[in-house]
């Protein structure tokens, strides 16, 4: 088996978006006490979006809303209580099984020192992936040392090093080496930069976008930083509580955030431009519980516009212009709201 | 390819120490633990080479030479309560009193590694069962189950050694568990499922190497303890019978020569001590130079 064997072939053809997740949902049972009441964690709690073939989807959203849950829901590494994943036309489950979706699906972790066995050299970390699916040791080495030099380690002087010998930066070019070896068409960057000072992860996005050219690759690119997403995204998801509430082309939601969530989250961004300080209060508060989330609109109980709507209903998903839908009253006419068709 | 004449000078540049080759030079560069080392090899060779080292012979007594003094001429340690080398039975005692003190604790590590790593790393009810069953074993002092398992199953150095090993897998298989669990939350694990491996590899390739060092330092630690148990279990009279030469044992029969001979008495404790002694501090040695993120 030779490393061309590895990915998963295009299926599909290039109008087929590359993931279609529609509905998925992530519940986790936990238990207050060892006798205590049963209770859900809605981690995830129906999402749908898509992710066409080349393209970057940025997620954004505060901490706890999600965004790595539904990462690992898309590469299997804990199972979805419902909803589908269709990758390139193969439904998961269905046409498609788990080792195979791994196969096309790749992720790459935000802690880059947790994501590296301390005990393997970093060319033996490369090469572990093709190594388990077959692809003879040899060989398997020749992709890892192509792969540092790829991503800007020189093999000769890197691959027999360990991960506590190199950088943070460098660390995390060996997990997406790492990942890359799978030869996917989907990575995750789950935080992937976060962790990086500014002049690092301004390499390492460079070296994510050479790198998206030349392997012809789909990013789904989560993090908390507007900046660095607005960099390297094509489109946004942002979600809140484990739930989607806008999505639409980078462009369109930086001109115009519908949702008040995502105006808040844009508010809240820093501007190097002393003049262009926000004067607008930041959200007040931590996100509600997502063991029991607020009825109606999730955001009603920091939103400053809610009204009582808000609170009965759950607002429906509303097409703005191509692409850009969002989930909230205000912007659907049928809604009751008062600011609503305005 | 790289020029034939280059290579080998970038090799040397690029060629990263191996995790053993780091261990080794930290250990060289702690004095106290090559020195711990260095007795308790010793004290292992004479031990496996006693018959040959030229000593009085251990079961040889006399009447005459009863209870000498340290110092004697012809019997540098003195001489037991029936007038047998010490010497000689020090050193020969040493077979028996490490093979008693490390076996149990291989033994148990062996199948305390397995239990843990099984426990951790698949968790669910497959944990509930194995650490709920070992934390039953919890509830006994240690050296109260050694007597209450040697004392079931009677006395003989076959049956220390089995109630030994089962005093010692509980504990090591709560560390193997708990350092388990810990290693396969992390990262690089996820990373391992999500690019297709089997459980079995991914516990080969990313979980022993990396739980065998924190297991092993403890296990080594526990030698000692397995030894004092094992000496108390033959000073009850659970383990070996006399008149073999086992340091429990000797310090059981010589506490009667106590007031008349207290240096002597005290010798086969004194070598239970410097074992135990090195044993812990090696260890201490051991679980900082076998610390990777240094």
């Amino acid at each position: 088996m030779s490393a061309n064997d590895l990915g998963l072939p295009d299926k599909g053809g290039p109008a087929q978006p590359l993931v279609i997740a529609s509905d998925l949902t992530c519940h986790f049972p936990v238990r207050a006490g060892a006798f205590g009441p049963k209770k859900v964690v809605r981690a995830v709690d129906g999402v749908s979006f898509t992710i066409a073939k080349g393209e970057t989807l940025g997620v954004v959203g505060e901490s706890g809303c999600g965004k790595s849950t539904t990462a690992r829901l898309m590469i299997g590494l804990i199972e979805a209580t419902g909803g589908k994943i269709i990758y390139d036309g193969q439904e998961l489950g269905a046409d498609l099984s788990l080792r195979e979706l791994r196969r096309g699906v790749q992720m790459v972790f935000q802690d880059s020192f947790a994501s590296l066995n301390p005990r393997l050299t970093i060319e033996e970390s490369i090469a572990f992936g093709p190594k388990v699916n077959g692809v003879d040791p040899a060989e398997a080495r020749r992709i890892a040392r192509d792969l540092l030099d790829r991503i800007g380690l020189d093999p000769a002087r890197f691959a027999g090093r360990y991960p506590h010998e190199l950088s943070g930066g460098q660390r995390q070019r060996v997990n997406i080496g790492r990942a890359l070896a799978m030869r996917p068409r989907l990575v995750i960057l789950d935080e992937a930069v976060s962790a990086l000072d500014k002049s690092v992860e301004a390499q390492v996005l460079n070296l994510l976008a050479d790198l998206r050219r030349d392997f012809d690759l789909t990013y789904m690119f989560i993090s908390h930083d507007l900046n660095v997403v607005r960099y390297i995204s094509d489109r946004l998801m942002v979600m809140y509580l484990g739930e989607v509430v806008e999505i639409g082309s980078a462009e369109a939601l930086y001109e115009r955030q519908a949702h008040p969530y995502t105006a808040a989250l844009f508010s809240a961004m820093p501007s190097m431009d002393p003049d262009a300080r926000t004067e607008v209060p930041p959200l007040a508060g931590d996100p509600p519980n997502p063991i029991d989330p607020p009825s109606g609109c999730r955001f009603h109980t920091r939103c400053p516009f809610a009204e009582e709507v808000c609170a009965a209903r759950k607002p429906q998903v509303v097409t703005l212009g191509e692409g850009h839908q969002v989930a909230c009253h205000m912007h659907d006419a049928t809604s009751g709201h008062g600011k609503a068709a305005a | 390819m790289t020029d034939a004449t280059t290579e080998p000078v970038l090799r040397i540049a690029a060629q990263s120490q191996g995790y053993w080759a780091g261990v080794w030079r930290r250990v060289r560069r702690d004095p106290v633990t090559l020195v711990c080392g260095a007795i308790l090899a010793a004290l292992i060779l004479a031990a496996i080479f006693a018959p040959w080292l030229g000593m009085a012979d251990p079961y040889q007594g006399s009447m005459i030479r009863r209870l000498k003094p340290i110092g004697t001429a012809g019997h540098p340690f003195g001489t037991d309560e029936l007038g047998r080398d010490m010497l000689a039975r020090l050193i020969h005692g040493g077979r028996l009193t490490l093979f008693l003190g490390i076996t149990p604790v291989v033994a148990a590590f062996a199948i305390g590694t397995t239990l843990g790593l099984i426990a951790g790393y698949v968790g669910g009810w497959v944990n509930t069962i194995i650490m709920r069953t070992v934390d039953v074993f919890f509830a006994f002092p240690s050296v109260l189950l050694a007597i209450a398992i040697s004392g079931a199953l009677g006395a003989g150095i076959v049956n220390s050694l089995v109630s030994l090993t089962i005093v010692f897998i509980p504990p090591i298989t709560r560390v193997a568990e708990s350092v388990t669990a810990s290693v396969r939350k992390l990262d690089y694990v996820d990373a391992a499922r999500a690019s297709g491996a089997g459980d079995f590899t991914i516990v080969r390739v990313h979980v022993l190497g990396n739980v065998m060092g924190p297991i092993f330092v403890y296990a080594t630690s526990l030698t000692s303890v397995c030894m004092i148990i094992a000496a108390g279990l033959s000073f009850l009279g659970l383990g070996v019978k006399p008149p073999e030469p086992e340091w429990g044992l000797m310090l059981n029969t010589l506490r009667t020569a106590i007031y008349v001979n207290p240096w002597v008495a005290a010798l086969p404790g004194v070598m239970i001590f410097i074992t135990s002694l090195c044993l812990n501090l090696m260890s201490d040695g051991l679980r900082s130079a076998m610390n990777v993120r240094q």
